[in-house]
Parts: C-alpha cells; structure tokens; sequence
C-alpha cells in the first residue's frame, strides 16, 4: 500500500532536486557574466563549498630555465610554510629541493625542483596504516596530522623521497599551516592558496623570475595555460615507468 | 520516631553537601575564564560552547582539512582571534593559551591543540598572515560553475562518510 506513494514521492523529490540543480547551475552561470568572473576568481571556493574532483591541479615545470629559479622556489616554500631546518641535513625537513642531472657523456647539467608529486595513485595513501595520508577531491596528496602517527611508512612508499618527518619540537607556525612533532609532512601545492582562489608560493616566485617557468593549473580543463601547454610540447612525468599519474610534470628532461 | 531517623538523615546529607562544597571552594578556585579580547558575541551560547566547543572543533577541522571546506561557522582560527589575551599585561603579542588553559587546568585535561598549531593571535604581533595572491587567472576558475551541483555534493559527503568509518 506504502509503495506506490513512495515511489511518487521519489520521482517528485528527483524532479524537485533536478530542478534545484537547475537552478544552482543558472545562477553559477550569471555569476560567471563577464565582469564577474575575476570576483568570483579572486574568492576563491565559496564559503562551505568542498573542493571538487573536477578539478585536477597540476604543476608544469620547465627544466630548461636558470637553476637560481628553483632555488627562489624552495626558499619561498620555506617562507611560506615556515619549515626551516635547525642546520641539521639528516633530520631538518623539506617540501622542496633541488636536484641536479648531468649527462655522464656530454657532461651538460639540469637541475629541477622536485616535491611531491600529487599522484593520481599515490603510494603514500596506500601504505597509511591509519588514513591520514589521503589524496582530497581535487587531487592534492596531504597529512592530516591529527591522526598521523609518525611510523614513516608513507616516506619509505614514496619513490620521490618528497616526505619529511618532523624530529623536533615546532615553535612559532604559521596561523594556515600547522606543524608539529611526530608527524610527517610533504608538499601541500599550498592548499591555503589555492582554496582562497591564489597559486602556490614556489609559482608566484618563479613567475616573477620567468613567467614560462613554471604553469599551474587545473589540468581537467583544456583551456588552461597548463593544459595547453601538455597539448603542445613532450613533457616527463619522473618514475612514469611506476603508473602513479603524478600531477607535476616536466619539461626539458 | 519514624520523623527524627528521617530528619537525621536529612541532617546528615546537608552536612556531607556542606563540607564537599566547602572543599572545593577551599582547596581549588573555580577557574577565572579570562574575557574575550575581541566581540561581544560568540558563535553559540556560552554554556553550549564550554560543553560542545571540542565537538564543534573536531566536526570542522576534519571537514577543512579533508573536503577542503573553509569559511564556515567554526574554526579554531576564530577563536583564537577572539580570545587571545597579551601575553604580559600591556603586551602586544596575544596568545590564546591562557583562556584555554583557566579551564582545562580545572579539568585536569591536556590538550594538544597548540603543538602543531600557533596559539598566537594574528591581528596585533603574532605571526603576520600573509595574504595569498588574488591574481590567479579567471579561467582557471572556470570549474566553480559546475561546483555547486547538489548531486555532487551529496556523493562527495557520502564518500566522505564511507571514509570517516574506517578512520580509527
């Protein structure tokens, strides 16, 4: 007797939410109208929005451009996440490096800043004895540290050496990046940034030294500068070999 | 005779009230909640908050950290806006430390909050947010149309549950 209302009542509630949805998706299309958008941009996500899986961020770096570039990178990172070692090379932490290649028979060197990855299947996540290593909607690999315990497994996974574990007490953090002892901590692509609508710290420093150096982008999107840079030249994805679908590619390797 | 055993107990009971109350006004001070620095109003009444505030707290920072959902009504950033107090009478620098602490001391509850985040005020001497850039090309953002659909919300939040179970 009850079924037939509830099958009634389900398609008036689907016609209900479809024409919300609808709604929702005029209104998001207005806000778009020109004069708007940079509005919208320069917010970022609206207040209690979730970061969405249609969205993928993504990284291009060209490797072709002068080593001191990637060492403003790595000291901006620092500055902005405030990971500074104590002087120690064994236990200090570090989101960002450089390293060097040299072509043993030609004797020409390279150098590329290397971090985590923001794999598509991160080995981290699947190695994570309790979850706090975890890859959220729009592709960004990241600690919780409320619940990471410090076991380290997650840095033995990963084949980029990107992860650092914290060895000493952390004092004076910044307010949007959280730091402490016990934990382990990578890359973030500066979370913070990007959910108020900005670019990682290492982009913003490296676009002012050469805007071509480094691209960030969403790489679902095939209008954006970084998508149609991947149409346009061969790029390196490191360890491809390994089919992690890293979000940081390379150029010129 | 039935009435005096009655009245005795009565007696009794008022005298054992008596001295507990006694006791714990002598020996340890209910805690002196320093006032807030800023607002006059906090985001919920103030009995809910000394009950609920940890509640509050764990529900958010798990749906900021791991949906990526900010701005909402609580965050641990507000409260240390409002309730941290100058370090020295006079100071500049505001930590938060102090108001949280006139509690839990009470309590005898260790809390780890401040380990890993900065218990100091960001408005006058703390550790001075740096704003993020506001130039982030519009195209990119082009996918914030598509972001509001209620259905997508609703996978995410269940596939967000589904994840929550297994957490420890």
């Amino acid at each position: 007797m009850t079924a037939p209302m509830d099958r009634e009542r389900r398609r008036f509630m689907a016609r209900a939410l479809a024409l919300t949805a609808g709604g929702a998706a005029g209104l998001a299309a207005v806000t778009l109208g020109p004069g708007l958008v940079l509005v919208q941009a320069a917010q970022g996500r609206a207040p209690g929005q979730p970061a969405s899986a249609k969205v993928r961020w993504g990284l291009l770096i060209d490797t072709n451009k002068p080593a001191v570039i990637w060492d403003a990178c790595v000291d901006a990172c620092r500055d902005e996440n405030g990971w500074q070692g104590k002087g120690n090379a064994a236990t200090d932490p570090q989101w960002i490096r450089r390293v060097d290649l040299k072509d043993k028979r030609t004797g020409a060197t390279h150098s590329l800043p290397m971090m985590c990855q923001h794999c598509e299947s991160p080995p981290c996540v699947d190695v994570c004895p309790t979850g706090a290593s975890f890859r959220r909607a729009d592709g960004i690999v990241l600690v919780d540290r409320h619940i990471c315990i410090g076991c380290r497994y997650c840095m033995l996974a990963c084949p980029y050496a990107a992860r650092s574990f914290v060895h000493e007490d952390v004092t004076g953090q910044k307010p949007y990046m959280p730091r402490g002892k016990g934990t382990v901590e990578s890359c973030t692509l500066c979370v913070h940034r990007i959910d108020a609508g900005g670019i990682p710290a290492c982009v913003e420093t490296a676009n002012r030294m050469d805007p071509e150096a480094i691209l960030f982008g969403d790489l679902n999107d095939p209008d954006s500068d970084i998508s149609r840079a991947l149409s346009r030249h061969v790029v390196s994805r490191i360890r491809d070999d390994l089919r992690l679908g890293p979000g940081v590619m390379y150029r010129g390797l | 005779m039935k009435r005096l055993i009655v009245l005795l107990i009565i007696a009794v009971l008022v005298g054992v009230a008596a001295v507990a109350t006694a006791r714990a006004a002598g020996d340890v001070p209910l805690p002196a909640t320093p006032k807030a620095f800023k607002g006059e109003q906090c985001v919920e009444p103030v009995g809910k908050m000394r009950r609920l505030h940890m509640e509050y707290l764990l529900h958010q920072r798990d749906e900021t950290l791991r949906q990526g959902i900010r701005g909402k009504k609580y965050s641990l950033r507000a409260c240390i806006e409002c309730h941290a107090v100058p370090e020295k009478p006079g100071a500049v620098e505001r930590s938060v430390e102090p108001f949280c602490a006139s509690c839990h001391k009470y309590a005898a509850v260790r809390i780890d909050c401040f380990e890993c985040h900065t218990a100091k005020a960001e408005g006058n001497g703390g550790q001075a947010l740096r704003l993020p850039p506001r130039h982030a090309p519009a195209k990119e953002n082009r996918w914030k149309a598509a972001n509001t659909q209620p259905a997508e919300l609703a996978s995410q939040i269940g596939f967000y549950l589904a994840d929550k179970g297994d957490m420890p």
